[in-house]
């Protein structure tokens, strides 16, 4: 597969954004993946045009204050073209962002399905509601999915690229929907609401609920009762909408993009997250490979001259020129020039070993799509709109 | 006076996901056992990525010895639960557990702070019954472990009466004293890991009774040059000096100037992070560095390195 993409060369982030209307870029914590989201983003607002939005979850406060994020919450901002001109490009398109506010979202999906006004009232105020819909069954992972739905589904932009949250696991948020709609039609939810439908128990349960009340209290137990046999009136929109979400997830508009470095540990990640897409068929479109080191590092003659370094420093000190010499190297101590050789030289091995190890795990790469980006190591962070298109130059074509 | 990190008998590691959480837990408890204290070291998100660390068959919930002195497990809530039921409840040993475990899931997974009492209680239990002398908790990322530390408190708050609420008492008190318990946040020289460790470092102050032990800031890269170095560094940089020094060494040495340079930037840009760090916590609250490890990044090996870094910044 490598090799064929070698020669073709045909597929590109740029080609396949221009195809897709939703890109979901996943990952494990800490590879880079908002970063990716909001430069791939602005690459397709600049040279495919058109409207995108950047759907974030929890991004960089710099990058937030780059995006003009700063305490919007769930609301859609527009990124100002003058901010792009600033940044020396000429837009074609326009850049939105949004980042996702949980909490907020949870509100806004009670409403909407609710019988009711009373009965959303009710459960806003429910405490339980109230610590539950910050960490509710995976809450997080769904509500950035739903929101997705949402958005998509008012039909605004022509590309949306969301962020996912950092999940424990990254298949996590894949199965968000399908959890949600199992846990509103599960048996369980309704057995467990029975007590406060009628009193009578029967004589499977009985034990259960005495335990439960030993060990809990039964305040509590009715409390969580009322709190789902609530929940239970949001039933059918609830199940239909995480149907929708999924089937959406499926759509061939929708692309997922895994962001990994080539460090073992979300390398490891980003490899089961690829099969765990292919055994679901989701579409997986490009790996973006981050914080790729410098090829120079695999240089065989420079690890030969940073091993003279190492071990012959003080002779190549003396060699290169006496004190007070034209070619005197360093304020005339060659003790000083041959700690400097030797000091860069170990470095040099130092970060080559680091290359190599990469290296070698990203051939080991078991399956990979057909785009593979890869992002150079950047010396500085990324937190303006210049450097989101300086990287986004490196992933596009 | 605070108490040194090592001297607490339970200690709970956070951190943001990547920057080597797990990697610390795992060698300040091995630290521990090399110090000759009878140590525990729990995995609290079953992940199954701590019997890497100690290069060993997957950890269970039943705590087993992976290296001298050092006892391993995985938690496990419905073991948990069996567990206290059995224990601390007096209660018969539950057989047939099926029904009560798929309501416990349902309960536990609605109700907060249900699986987290669970996992806080185990471990404080084996504190109090002094079955280890160390406790080392892989615990939750830096965005749900204030849920966990606050756990028996929440609980407090939902539930009035019955068996459970009674034993929230010892739990808080174990937690909050400074002797015995303590937390460590792990992080990494970079924007988003530093932001986040001020941020948890004042929410644990705010909305937990956990005394903050320690940062601990893993991948540190090493100084490459004192100032006067790098003047001589900037001067064997410029073109005449490096043609004459490539003929000396016989190859290319622009690569060399290249990765030093990139050593020297990240190096840097880390430092302003560091800087930035240590400006916003207080100033009394230790930073024990971990360098970055070039030649092996994980398993039993770099563990052992992780825990001799961890031993010498301690002053061992």
């Amino acid at each position: 597969m490598l090799k064929r993409r070698s020669s073709e060369r045909a597929r590109t982030l740029e080609q396949l954004l221009a195809a897709k209307e939703i890109v979901i870029c996943c990952g494990s914590g800490g590879v880079g993946k908002t970063t990716t989201a909001a430069s791939a983003a602005a690459m397709a607002a600049t040279s495919l045009g058109g409207k995108v939005l950047v759907l974030t979850v929890d991004p960089a406060r710099r990058l937030a204050n780059a995006l003009g994020l700063e305490g919007f919450g769930n609301t859609e901002k527009p990124v100002p073209a003058e901010a792009f001109k600033q940044a020396g490009v000429d837009m074609r398109g326009e850049l939105w962002a949004a980042m996702l506010d949980t909490k907020q979202s949870w509100d806004a999906l009670v409403l909407r399905h609710a019988p009711d006004e009373i009965t959303a009232r009710r459960i806003l105020e429910n405490p339980l509601y109230q610590n539950v819909s910050g960490r509710f069954v995976q809450s997080h992972e769904y509500i950035a999915m739903e929101r997705l739905y949402e958005i998509h589904s008012a039909g605004t932009y022509d590309l949306i690229v969301v962020d996912t949250p950092p999940t424990r696991n990254a298949i996590d948020f894949l199965e968000a929907p399908e959890r949600m709609a199992d846990f509103f039609s599960s048996r369980l939810l309704r057995w467990l609401t029975v007590p406060a439908r009628s009193r009578v128990m029967n004589f499977a349960t009985r034990p259960f609920y005495q335990m439960a009340d030993r060990i809990l209290g039964s305040q509590f137990l009715e409390d969580i009762a009322e709190f789902f046999l609530l929940f239970q009136t949001m039933y059918k929109g609830f199940v239909e909408r995480a149907e929708a979400v999924t089937r959406l997830l499926h759509d061939r508009r929708t692309t997922f993009v895994v962001v990994t470095t080539l460090e073992a540990a979300p390398l490891h990640e980003a490899e089961f997250f690829i099969s765990a897409l292919a055994g679901e068929h989701y579409h997986l479109g490009a790996l973006v490979l981050n914080k790729v080191l410098p090829a120079y590092l695999l240089d065989p003659d420079a690890a030969r001259v940073a091993e003279r370094f190492r071990g012959e420093a003080p002779r190549i000190a003396e060699r290169l020129g006496p004190p007070g010499h034209e070619q005197d190297a360093g304020g005339g101590d060659p003790a000083l020039v041959a700690r400097v050789l030797k000091e860069i030289g170990e470095s040099y091995s130092n970060f080559a070993v680091v290359a190599k190890r990469e290296a070698e795990q990203r051939a080991e790469l078991a399956s990979v799509p057909e785009v593979v980006a890869t992002v150079p190591y950047f010396e500085t962070d990324i937190y303006d709109l210049e450097g989101l298109l300086q990287l986004g130059e490196t992933i596009w074509k | 006076m605070t108490t040194s990190l090592l001297d607490r008998r339970l200690v709970f590691v956070t951190g943001k996901g990547g920057v080597g959480k797990s990697t610390i837990a795992a060698g300040l408890a091995l630290l521990g056992a090399q110090r000759g204290k009878r140590t525990l070291v729990c995995e609290v998100d079953a992940k199954g990525t701590l019997a890497e660390f100690y290069e060993t068959s997957r950890t269970n919930f039943k705590p087993r010895e992976v290296q001298p002195g050092l006892f391993a497990m995985s938690m496990d809530t419905e073991a948990s639960l069996q567990e206290y039921l059995r224990l601390q409840l007096k209660l018969p040993v539950v057989t047939r557990i099926g029904p009560l475990a798929r309501a416990f899931e349902f309960v536990a997974t609605a109700a907060p702070g249900v699986k987290e009492i669970l996992t806080t209680g185990k471990l404080c239990w084996e504190v109090r019954e002094h079955h280890y002398d160390l406790v080392v908790v892989d615990a939750s990322p830096t965005g749900h472990i204030i849920g966990q530390l606050t756990a028996p408190q929440a609980i407090n708050e939902l539930v009035k009466v019955g068996l459970v609420r009674q034993q929230t008492g010892w739990l808080i008190d174990t937690l909050s004293d400074p002797v015995t318990t303590g937390l460590v946040i792990a992080t990494t020289p970079e924007e988003m890991p530093v932001n986040e460790t001020i941020e948890l470092s004042q929410r644990v102050r705010k909305e937990t009774n956990v005394d903050l032990a320690a940062i601990v800031v893993n991948r540190v890269l090493p100084e490459l040059f004192s100032h006067s170095e790098e003047e001589v560094f900037e001067h064997l940089r410029e073109p005449a000096t490096l043609a004459g020094l490539g003929e000396v060494a016989g190859g290319p040495v622009e690569p060399i100037f290249d990765a030093a340079r990139l050593a020297v930037t990240l190096r840097r840009t880390r430092a302003s992070h560091l800087d930035h760090l240590r400006a916003s916590v207080d100033p009394s609250l230790p930073l024990l560095y971990v360098p970055y490890l070039f030649t092996r990044s994980h398993g039993l090996r770099a563990t052992h390195q992780v825990a001799d870094a961890l031993g010498a910044e301690l002053g061992f």
